[in-house]
């Protein structure tokens, strides 16, 4: 329910400095995904807004009110652990109902919460067991329930689903979006996962080095990465990173590199910078290039295909081009002989720029 | 079965039997002869060929001896008492030093350095400590104006509390290491998600450090109750058990009724009395462990089969 500030948040292990001043604003039943390789600060920056981490520099605010000198207990807060952090000897109940236990509620109260949120999360008939006696899924449950009696206004989730195998994290993903529609409350959560990032969020927030990289709606994100990092992160296969040079041949805008020449759609004349003409880096999404044979040079990949991944109803065609690897993400049906070349139309809307130097979208 | 087979099947026993050996010799053959010397009148003079047999009537002196009854009752009091506190210190102390300070280690080296003396150099030096006109004590007691100072060795009920305090100095740092070793294997996040759910830091020693470290804390007070059953030499170097009987322990009942009054089987009936009860203790801490173990197996294969 509270709008969560974070301005210039600082974090140093001694002299060694990991958070370099985040600035992030979360509206208010916001459902926020922190995302990022291992080491980014994502976790850091989380465990700082709970107040289990100390803030080296910088405030948080929670409806506009400075906590970073609180306690946890101060911030009226849940959290999801990664390892779920139930206390081994009690059982689920009391588990759940430890938060309003110190609280002192009283014990109708208590009582009847735990079985309401029991009820939603399929617990039920394991409230008298000890984590101990329970599976990996039940005890992420246990875990959400905990957090879910309490009825703060903010929800921490710490990568919860990481500990589950892959059949499980699928089935939790989907019944964490489902009570993201009942559950009104701020939700920040973390993650390494982008397809966690992008079913979840309202707002993702992509970190890297202890740097925001880029904040957005996942659409946002995915369409308009304002960086090679941001662009190469989301999306699964991911995005095809090819050397280039941009060339200008009579207003006509061309991605020349070995082994293709792209015509760029007209309109990107006007929305590149002047200074953008020379080495780049291409990137296209696998889905973004299809199988056409008769398409026109100027719109399309000649491709050696090397492997062919089947996942089901898609496969990725792994790709040689001049040197450089392509992925190709198409229809598993499409007629494909191995070792062959063969031409992909790209989608040229698609196609992203960056500086070759400084990695920044074009 | 082929030879060669059979012989990589004997192999492991082939490596137990010196130790086997050794245990036989060294400890099954005292244990029986001790058994067999219960049962007879037997004094040093004689062999033990030349014993009469007596059968159980050791045994029942043993319980209408008001000397032994009472130092049965002192040395229960004293296990007790001595437990508790180091119990009590032990676990309080792992509590306050359970956090990143600079030098831990070496205050931790520290700390259990009375384990490693000698128990008899334990008894030496707070006999020192206690006497009553030269002794530290006594001497910082007159020092703070004090007319006279405690009878620390000469009266019951000081006497009692003297050894008791020699105990908890040696003893405390053995469960002090122990409950730090089992404080610092617990699980941090349950902890923070304590801190989280609004535990103050005295909730959480109450509601989720002690309970989690019971099962070493039970294990750490079993031994040290085996052990305090079978104290010994600082006792018998402070008071040799006296004034009186008031600080006689069954061990050094034991080792006078050998010694000084020359009755070997009385001896040998009150060792065996005390080996009893110390295996008892042992057994109930195997099968302590053998709960736990089964309890935790159950909750593995009752969480594993629900894992589909």
């Amino acid at each position: 329910m509270p709008k969560i500030q974070l301005e210039n948040l600082v974090k140093r292990y001694g002299d060694f400095e990991v958070l370099h001043g985040i600035n992030l604003e979360m509206e208010e039943n916001e459902f926020t995904v922190f995302v990022g390789p291992s080491g980014c600060g994502k976790s850091t920056t989380l465990r700082m807004i709970a107040g289990l981490e100390s803030v080296s520099g910088g405030e948080i605010y929670i409806d506009g009110k400075p906590v970073s000198n609180l306690e946890p207990k101060a911030r009226d807060l849940a959290m999801v652990f990664q390892d779920y952090a139930l206390y081994p000897h009690m059982n689920v109940a009391q588990n759940m109902s430890f938060a309003l236990r110190l609280q002192k509620a009283p014990k109708s109260e208590i009582d009847s919460k735990v079985k309401d949120v029991a009820k939603m999360l399929g617990l039920t008939e394991f409230l008298h067991r000890k984590p101990g006696e329970l599976s990996g899924g039940q005890r992420q449950r246990v875990a959400m329930g905990r957090a879910l009696t309490r009825d703060s206004g903010t929800f921490l989730f710490d990568e919860p689903l990481s500990n589950l195998d892959a059949k499980l994290r699928g089935q939790m993903r989907a019944e964490l979006a489902l009570m993201r529609q009942q559950v009104q409350k701020n939700m920040i959560y973390v993650t390494h996962d982008q397809i966690e990032a992008m079913t979840l969020a309202d707002r993702i927030v992509v970190m890297h080095g202890g740097y925001i990289q880029q904040q957005g709606t996942p659409e946002e994100l995915y369409k308009r990465p304002v960086n090679k990092f941001v662009a190469g992160f989301l999306g699964s296969p991911p995005m095809n990173f090819l050397d280039a040079e941009l060339t200008d041949e009579g207003g006509k805008l061309f991605v020349v590199g070995s082994g293709f020449k792209i015509a760029l759609p007209e309109e990107r004349a006007h929305t590149l910078p002047a200074n953008a003409k020379g080495p780049v880096t291409m990137g296209i999404r696998p889905a973004d290039l299809t199988f056409a044979p008769k398409a026109a040079d100027d719109q399309s990949f000649d491709l050696q295909v090397v492997v062919s991944e089947y996942i089901g109803a898609q496969s990725v065609l792994i790709c040689d081009c001049a040197g450089q690897k392509v992925e190709v993400e198409l229809k598993s049906d499409t007629p494909i002989a191995l070792g062959e070349k063969l031409r992909f139309e790209a989608n040229t809307d698609a196609i992203h720029l960056f500086d070759r130097e400084t990695e920044a979208a074009l | 079965m082929s030879a060669v087979a059979r012989a990589n099947r004997l192999t492991p026993y082939m490596f137990l039997a010196p130790a086997a050996v050794v245990l036989v010799f060294a400890l099954l053959y005292p244990i029986g002869y001790m058994v067999y010397a219960s049962f007879l009148d037997w004094s040093p003079s004689q062999r033990i060929g030349q014993a009469d047999f007596i059968g159980l009537r050791n045994y029942a002196n043993l319980l209408t001896d008001a000397a032994f009854l009472e130092s049965f009752w002192v040395t229960i009091k004293f296990a007790a008492v001595v437990v508790t506190l180091e119990m009590v210190i032990g676990v309080g102390l792992a509590l306050l030093l359970d956090r990143n300070i600079r030098g831990m280690s070496l205050l931790r080296t520290i700390f259990i350095l009375p384990m490693m003396i000698a128990p008899i150099v334990v008894g030496l030096m707070w006999r020192y400590m206690y006497h009553p006109t030269v002794g530290i004590f006594n001497r910082t007691i007159k020092n703070l104006g004090f007319e006279t100072g405690i009878p620390w060795l000469s009266d019951s009920t000081w006497s009692f509390i003297a050894v008791v305090i020699a105990d908890v100095w040696q003893w405390t740092p053995f469960i002090f290491i122990l409950a730090l070793a089992a404080m610092q294997s617990l699980p941090r996040s349950a902890l923070e998600a304590a801190e989280i759910d609004g535990a103050t830091e005295w909730q959480k020693v109450i509601m989720i450090k002690i309970p989690l470290m019971m099962p070493v804390l039970i294990v750490t007070l079993l031994l040290r109750l085996i052990d305090a059953f079978k104290v010994l030499e600082v006792i018998m170097v402070l008071t040799n058990g006296g004034p009186g009987l008031s600080t006689e322990i069954v061990a050094l009942r034991i080792f006078r009724t050998a010694q000084e009054f020359q009755e070997l089987g009385e001896a040998a009936a009150m060792s065996n009395l005390l080996l009893l009860m110390l295996m008892a203790l042992t057994i109930g801490m195997f099968m302590y462990t053998k709960i736990q173990e089964a309890r935790t197996a159950r909750m593995l294969k009752a969480a594993q089969q629900e894992d589909e």
